[in-house]
């Protein structure tokens, strides 16, 4: 008798609803995404001991920092080692192992705080959170593929808008629970911890169970596939290993990689640079404000990107990423001269929205370019490039406008550099997409489809 | 002998959303809250 994480447990009934996916998915990214809100807990976590201030053995914020990116990193890592895993398993499984990891993460994490060891901190949420992030990013993106063919960019851009808005959710949370926990004695982190822990642990199990495969050959009502390929959507398969041996591949790795580092270029520093660009027009309390409505068009961009481009392909979404971008980081410094806040607001929320949709329509790119295959152990090895834009969007800005101060540049002008530098990688991204062409079919997989 | 379909029911679909769908909602509401202090 097979058991309930077989991969034959996992294939759904005749009758079974496609519509019953997307919640599935979405209860693995709504948890995962909590990662993006985590900065949160940066300055509670400062005063573990002092309480109502820092005492000198508290942590230093440059401690902290680094929770955050052991985990992305682990995110990377893990998608990349266990993406042939997850495939060959099927998404229950992964679903499953990842709701285990991101959970228990906190559960180590709340040990490390309570010990008040930061090495334990480390190795909870940033070890083995980032590994439950990893492979819950990635283990429902294949199974929605398979289940929306007609409209795979619709499809998974619902689940990773999910992993966006995850972080709108995790942020009133944990401030609400660090309230409710928090005593005299305590800020209330440890328990907020171990709580926020079994919720995601439950939630996430409502994923495991919900999530289905289709059988081998379903289609969608009506749905004829294409017999040949188009401009750049293949009718065969490209095996994981074989992928990663071509140039698409790496023009995909380079593509991601510009674009998400040219966001986070925003992300990072929203709330000092909008304050710095324009002293004395935005208080502290509308920058708040202002991350708060590029937290909604990076979430709503993954969805309404990832979906056109079903209509108008993916190429083409990505040169419309590159050519906008790199006219609207160029037009920044300009802007600030002008001193128009709402007019540095609206390029930064369409920015932000085409970051959001770069990595939402990425799932959909790599199916067109190497079939379905194994499209999530492939996607799982291109996050590698979200981890090195990880260390690579901040350090670049926080670097360069340190430098730009130091060398007496006023304040408002200090970011000018840095913008122009977004607009040259993504000018390295738009020459990557240029030249962007199926794959010579010698690379297709011959024989039956592999399970990974 | 052919086997027996079994369609999903509508009610259940509208509460697995449901289930996703109301926190995210909520943390929507929350952050566009958040986010009228820009226009203040």
């Amino acid at each position: 008798m097979p058991s309930f994480f077989d991969r034959s447990s996992q294939i759904a009934k005749p009758g079974f609803s496609r519509w019953l996916v997307p919640p599935a998915a979405l209860a693995i990214h709504l948890c995962i995404g909590q990662a993006y809100a985590f900065s949160v807990f940066k300055l509670p976590m400062t005063k573990l001991i002092g309480v109502t201030a820092s005492a000198p053995d508290d942590w230093k914020q440059s401690e902290l920092g680094w929770i955050f990116s052991i985990a992305i990193v682990f995110l990377g890592l893990s998608a990349a080692v266990f993406g042939r895993w997850v495939e060959s398993g099927g998404p229950r499984r992964a679903m499953f192992v990842a709701a285990c990891c991101f959970g228990g993460g906190f559960l180590v994490a709340a040990l490390g705080v309570q010990l008040h060891n930061i090495w334990i901190v480390y190795l909870g949420y940033g070890v083995l959170g980032g590994i439950g992030l990893g492979i819950g990013y990635i283990s429902p993106v294949s199974t929605l593929i398979k289940w929306f063919p007609d409209r795979p960019g619709m499809a998974t851009g619902m689940a990773i808008m999910g992993f966006g808005g995850g972080a709108m959710i995790a942020s009133p949370l944990s401030l609400m629970l660090m309230k409710f926990y928090a005593t005299p004695q305590s800020v209330g982190v440890t328990q907020t911890f171990v709580t926020m822990g079994a919720i995601y642990f439950l939630v996430m199990m409502f994923g495991v169970f919900l999530v289905r495969l289709p059988a081998d050959g379903w289609k969608p009502d009506g749905f004829v596939p294409r017999a040949v390929a188009g401009t750049m959507i293949t009718v065969g398969n490209v095996s994981v290993d074989q992928a990663f041996k071509t140039r698409q591949f790496w023009q995909l790795w380079l593509v991601l990689c510009m674009n998400v580092t040219a966001g986070i270029g925003i992300l990072e520093t929203a709330s000092p640079m909008i304050q710095e660009m324009f002293p004395g027009h935005v208080t502290a309390a509308a920058a708040g404000g202002f991350v708060g409505l590029l937290s909604i068009f990076n979430m709503a961009g993954r969805f309404v990107w990832s979906s056109t481009s079903d209509y108008i392909g993916r190429r083409n979404t990505y040169m419309i990423f590159f050519t906008l971008g790199i006219l609207l980081y160029a037009s920044i410094p300009s802007i600030g001269h002008m001193g128009s806040v709402p007019l540095f607001v609206a390029v930064c929320v369409i920015l932000l929205s085409m970051y959001g949709g770069g990595f939402a329509t990425i799932p959909a790119y790599l199916k067109d370019v190497f079939g379905t295959m194994h499209v999530g152990a492939i996607h799982g090895r291109l996050l590698t490039a979200w981890s090195v834009a990880g260390v690579l969007g901040p350090v670049l800005v926080n670097y360069i406008r340190d430098y730009q101060l130091a060398q007496g540049v006023a304040k408002p002008d200090a970011y000018n550099v840095t913008m122009y530098l977004m607009a040259v990688l993504l000018m390295v991204g738009f020459v990557s997409n240029w030249f962007m062409k199926p794959v010579d079919t010698r690379h297709l997989y011959q024989g039956e489809p592999l399970k990974a | 002998m052919t086997e027996k379909v079994t369609k999903t029911s509508p009610a259940l679909i509208l509460l697995a959303w449901a289930i996703v769908g109301i926190p995210w909602l909520w943390g929507f509401s929350q952050t566009l809250q958040k986010a009228a202090a820009l226009f203040q």
